[in-house]
């Protein structure tokens, strides 16, 4: 037992579920942003205190994230920690490029590059890495898709009598109730990671029974921390995702948010943990497709999905490479060691995000190709 | 072992249509319901006015809504019971 590391442990974990928060603002909001369902400023608001209760909905994905996919009795704290340091650093740089990438996949990645590392590939529950976290990353966008493009078919012809400004309207009341759902699936899904993450390292610490449930401070803790990220908004990837995939009405933007509500309540009770990032992004996809008219930017659409493939192994290569420094120097000094780097790579990437600012102000700005909005002349609107 | 759940991959389908698409269509029916009536062809294509005024739209409407409403809470429900088990 090493009291010290456990608590430095649960502090990296809350610091994920915080990054985990701010990165996965934009799966809820961006399009309800996009579309000024929401001003920014409540979207946020909102949608931090729908993770919240959304934490407290479901238990049921707590716990299983890490001891279903490596073996927990080769698992020490100082490969969770390292594990925790390979998603932050994935988190935190997919952030300041404005991909949203999955913060899930980092975890994971992370936790099994480190794991690798530790303990060598046996380790590792390969086929169940296979069938329950890559297919479904595979799978889940498509059918996100699919029924955002029939219920954006459907809102369309259903609502083809209105007026252009009158159905605009209705469909932001709408899109209100539409969003919510998203930001409680979010909270019943992504903050349970963490819950079980923190759990694991208990676990492994001796602090609690192996067969114990995620404690009451745990819960909270998780829950309070994914929602404070939530609230100070991830406003770099809400933009790619509001602005930079498809130009977004608000009948779409009910259809892609009632789409990805759907799949990751369904797919969470059938036990998949999948990326709320993934369904979101195929969703706003789906309504670009679903919509006569409306142009998808495959570009931008490519350089998610090459960043999503890379996702687990670069996050895991960072979470072996801590994992081998902190061995390499031992013991509780080894985690320091890594922690303080992970802190500096946190500090020098939120310098650099400051050069090229998104806030609540330019959010929506004109796309003009990449996340920073052009300044302070505007570039010409790209050609449609 | 299969790599895949093919009795969990339909059922994400079809309930993903239903609630993903059925629901929001739903809420558009109550919208149409609703925006029936002389008030919106008063105010013309260039307006946003919604409410048409029309007492049996108006009930339609809100047959529409209660019908998404509670598909939601129920659907919530499910949830909670799913994810704690003891509640069941």
């Amino acid at each position: 037992m090493n009291d010290f590391l456990l608590v430095l442990v649960v502090v990296t974990a809350l610091g994920f579920d915080f990054t985990n928060g701010f990165h996965d603002t934009g799966n809820a909001m961006a399009t309800s942003i996009a579309t000024k369902a929401l001003s920014p400023r409540v979207a946020v608001a909102l949608s931090g205190v729908l993770n919240l209760v959304g934490a407290f909905l479901s238990l049921a994905v707590a716990a299983t994230i890490a001891s279903g996919l490596v073996d927990t009795s080769l698992v020490t704290l100082t490969v969770v920690a390292a594990g925790l340091a390979g998603g932050i650093t994935w988190n935190l740089l997919t952030w300041l490029f404005g991909i949203p990438s999955s913060s899930s996949h980092a975890l994971i990645g992370g936790v099994i590059g480190s794991t690798i590392a530790a303990a060598g590939g046996h380790a590792i529950q390969w086929h169940d890495l296979v069938a329950k976290v890559i297919i479904p990353a595979g799978l889940s966008p498509i059918i996100a898709a699919l029924v955002a493009a029939t219920g954006t078919w459907l809102l369309y012809r259903i609502s083809r009598s209105l007026s252009d400004k009158a159905r605009t309207h209705g469909f932001r009341i709408g899109q209100i109730g539409s969003a919510s759902m998203v930001s409680l699936a979010h909270g019943t899904n992504d903050a349970q990671k963490t819950m079980g993450v923190i759990t694991l390292a208990l676990i492994v610490n001796k602090t609690v029974p192996s067969t114990s449930n995620a404690p009451f401070w745990v819960i909270l803790s998780c829950a309070l921390a994914i929602s404070i990220g939530t609230y100070l908004g991830g406003w770099r990837v809400i933009r790619t995702l509001g602005k930079g995939l498809v130009e977004i009405e608000s009948p779409q933007g009910m259809a892609a948010e009632s789409a990805s509500a759907a799949v990751i309540l369904l797919s969470s009770s059938f036990g998949y943990s999948l990326s709320t990032t993934h369904v979101a992004t195929g969703s706003i996809i789906g309504t670009g497709l679903g919509k006569k008219g409306a142009e998808v930017r495959w570009n931008v659409a490519g350089r998610m999905a090459t960043a999503w493939v890379f996702t687990l192994p670069s996050a895991g290569l960072v979470g072996a490479g801590a994992e081998a420094l902190a061995h390499l120097i031992g013991g509780t000094a080894g985690v320091i060691v890594d922690l303080v780097i992970l802190v500096a790579v946190a500090a020098t990437v939120y310098l650099r995000s400051r050069a090229t600012k998104v806030d609540r102000n330019n959010v929506n700005d004109e796309w003009t190709g990449s996340v920073a909005p052009a300044e302070p002349e505007p570039e010409p609107a790209e050609a449609a | 072992m299969s790599w895949i759940n093919l009795t969990a991959l339909w059922k994400i389908v079809v309930f993903g249509l239903l609630a993903g698409a059925g629901l929001p269509a739903i809420f558009a029916l109550g919208l149409l319901a609703l925006s029936k009536g002389s008030r919106t062809q008063a105010a013309g294509a260039d307006s946003d006015v919604v409410v048409g005024g029309n007492p049996a739209g108006i009930a339609a409407a809100a047959v529409c809504f209660v019908i998404v409403l509670a598909a939601i809470a129920w659907g919530i429900y499910e949830v909670y019971k799913i994810g704690h088990p003891a509640a069941k």
